[in-house]
């Protein structure tokens, strides 16, 4: 088990964490997920050992790890730019963890070749062992990075933006793959993304992060349906915010609502395309933009038309 | 003609590079075949006999010492330089960038001068270290000092830009594989910047073997104990030994131009190496 107790962390002058809070079971696979500068990166990091808190405590299993360095706390870190080093042959990178072992503790050189063709055939990459990493496409040495963190067995692996830079259809492969990965293994991962799709899908639970602060923790489904802040709603899925009745902020998914033949909510139709078993209408709805979606059995509603809404769900903040 | 995207006609870029050629002939190309000829006026045989004296001996010898001293000096102080700089953030940090580049702003003259009122006879350490019969100023500490800070922006120059574009992504994946520091830095960063350090290195031993002013003002040009090839190639000129002098100089042209070949050898490897970064 991971807990991280009222972390807190300063750049100069810019408060990257305030007084964060998480526990993370094993076997959990956790993302955390927000927008650039929201401290996710920076919690990841304290996480490994990489960055040191200013004040709180992170404990593994109990055990306060919270002056410990990241040699010190057996947890692999994938970075985002895969970070392999040049030099070395697919194998020798795999192999790095092993071979930097004290003489006493490291395995024989025949052993280590063993454990990396191991490895290797585990992110399937057999028989690229003595390739150079220049010579791999982005997915491959995305995962010769994350065979090289799994060499020294860590209970715990971090991942930070692991699909970031890859294309969009790698990128899913990837996801579904890692996924697996991570059950088979055993593992408690924690990855972070600004991508709020691949958080929901891979993830048995989400941290959403805004500007230091932890804003909501919760399975997707709960994180989707069920948004704790306004922050949440309007940064995970797609939202339409309305001004409330009585004050704040009505919320509503685009596919959350219902056409009405009277009452409701007038909304004039800018433009209509087909995403895949809707239309999606943007329009706009008093002084507000919205974006609703229609059945794509009815006929496409037509632009300069005013459609009457009403949302099925939705939430007031 | 083809289209290009840069317009100048053929007239311009003609001017452009006979301008260009006429200068390097005249500055460069002229006076190194005027070193070589002059140098070798009295054939091979006048060459070696002016350059196999006991005081050209001790000149080269001294400047090899010297180059030997602050060349591996300035390869630590340049790596740690560059670390520090590069890898960590702390008070101070842009003030140090700010004096790496010192010895390229001030005069080698006044370099020299600098060492010669901290340790001179009348200087800051003058006294103590007559009183403890050290000798510094007109004797090797002193050219040793003043070279090693005429040439100790060479390696951090190369390696700053170098390190910083790098980032320390290598060496944390690195030490969160469990690598101790010294193992960090013997088996991912000094792999990672190895020809851009071997490049300031022969930068920085070209100019330590062939600095003339700093070296001037401390070294009080005694033959055979404190001249350097440069002032020895001054003192047979002054003494109308042109021949000496410029079989000497030939020696200096000759590490300048094996000094050429390996940069060119290095950039090749090194854009080779850039290009296949990732």
């Amino acid at each position: 088990m991971i807990r991280v107790q009222n972390i807190t962390k300063r750049f100069g002058d810019y408060a990257a964490l305030h007084g964060i809070d998480l526990e993370i079971q094993d076997g959990e696979f956790i993302a955390l997920l927000g927008p650039s500068g929201s401290g996710k990166t920076t919690l990841l990091r304290i996480i490994a050992g990489l960055e040191f808190q200013d004040s709180g405590e992170v404990f593994f299993n109990g055990e306060d790890v919270s002056q410990r360095k990241v040699a010190d706390r057996q947890v692999g870190f994938v970075f985002q730019q895969y970070a392999l080093f040049r030099h070395m042959t697919v194998a020798e990178n795999v192999a790095f963890g092993l071979s930097v072992k004290s003489r006493r503790e490291r395995p024989s050189k025949a052993e280590i070749r063993a454990r990396a063709d191991e490895l290797l055939r585990l992110v399937q990459l057999e028989g690229l062992g003595k390739r150079y990493p220049g010579q791999l496409s982005g997915g491959q040495r995305q995962r010769v990075a994350l065979a090289r963190a799994l060499a020294i067995e860590p209970k715990l692996l971090l991942l930070d933006e692991p699909f970031g830079a890859l294309d969009a259809k790698v990128r899913k492969d990837l996801r579904r793959w890692l996924r697996d990965l991570h059950k088979q293994m055993g593992l408690t991962s924690i990855f972070v993304t600004h991508d709020q799709e691949e958080a929901l899908e891979l993830a048995d639970r989400v941290v959403v992060m805004d500007h230091g602060r932890i804003e909501q923790i919760g399975r997707p489904e709960e994180i989707y349906m069920d948004p704790a802040t306004p922050f949440v709603s309007h940064f995970v899925g797609e939202t339409n915010r309305l001004a409330g009745p009585s004050g704040g902020e009505i919320h509503f998914r685009p596919h959350d609502v219902e056409l009405v033949a009277e009452g409701g909510q007038a909304v004039l139709v800018d433009n209509v395309f087909r995403k895949g078993g809707f239309w999606r209408v943007e329009g706009v709805a008093g002084d507000a933009l919205v974006e609703i979606d229609v059945d794509a059995a009815l006929p496409a509603p037509a632009v300069g038309e005013t459609l009457r809404f009403a949302p099925t769900r939705q939430r007031q903040f | 003609m083809t289209m290009r995207a840069t317009t100048e006609g053929f007239a311009t870029r003609l001017v452009l590079i006979t301008v260009a050629m006429l200068f390097l002939g005249f500055f460069l190309l002229l006076p190194l075949v005027a070193v070589f000829s002059e140098a070798l006026k009295q054939g091979i045989g006048g060459f070696i006999e002016h350059v196999d004296t006991p005081d050209a001996w001790a000149a080269i010898r001294l400047t090899l010492l010297i180059a030997a001293i602050s060349v591996p000096l300035n390869i630590v102080f340049g790596i740690a330089a560059s670390w520090a700089i590069t890898k960590f953030s702390f008070p101070g940090k842009s003030l140090l960038i700010t004096l790496i580049d010192l010895p390229f702003s001030v005069s080698p003259v006044v370099s020299g001068l600098i060492f010669v009122l901290l340790f001179g006879a009348n200087g800051l350490f003058g006294a103590w270290l007559a009183e403890h019969d050290l000798k510094i100023i007109f004797a090797v500490p002193g050219i040793v000092l003043a070279t090693v800070f005429i040439t100790f922006p060479f390696v951090a120059r190369e390696l700053i830009p170098l390190m910083m574009e790098q980032g320390k992504d290598d060496e944390e994946a690195a030490l969160s594989l469990g690598a101790s520091g010294w193992q960090t830095f013997w088996h991912v960063t000094l792999p990672n910047i190895r020809w851009g350090l071997l490049y300031g290195v022969l930068l920085c031993n070209a100019r330590a073997m062939g600095e003339f002013g700093a070296v001037s003002v401390v070294s009080g040009h005694i033959r055979g104990e404190t001249n350097t090839m440069p002032l020895h190639v001054e003192i047979l000129y002054n003494e109308y030994d042109f021949v000496g002098a410029f079989a000497v100089a030939s020696l200096l042209a000759c590490l300048a131009l094996v000094t050429l070949v390996a940069k060119s050898v290095l950039e090749w490897r090194f854009d080779l190496h850039g290009g296949a970064k990732h």
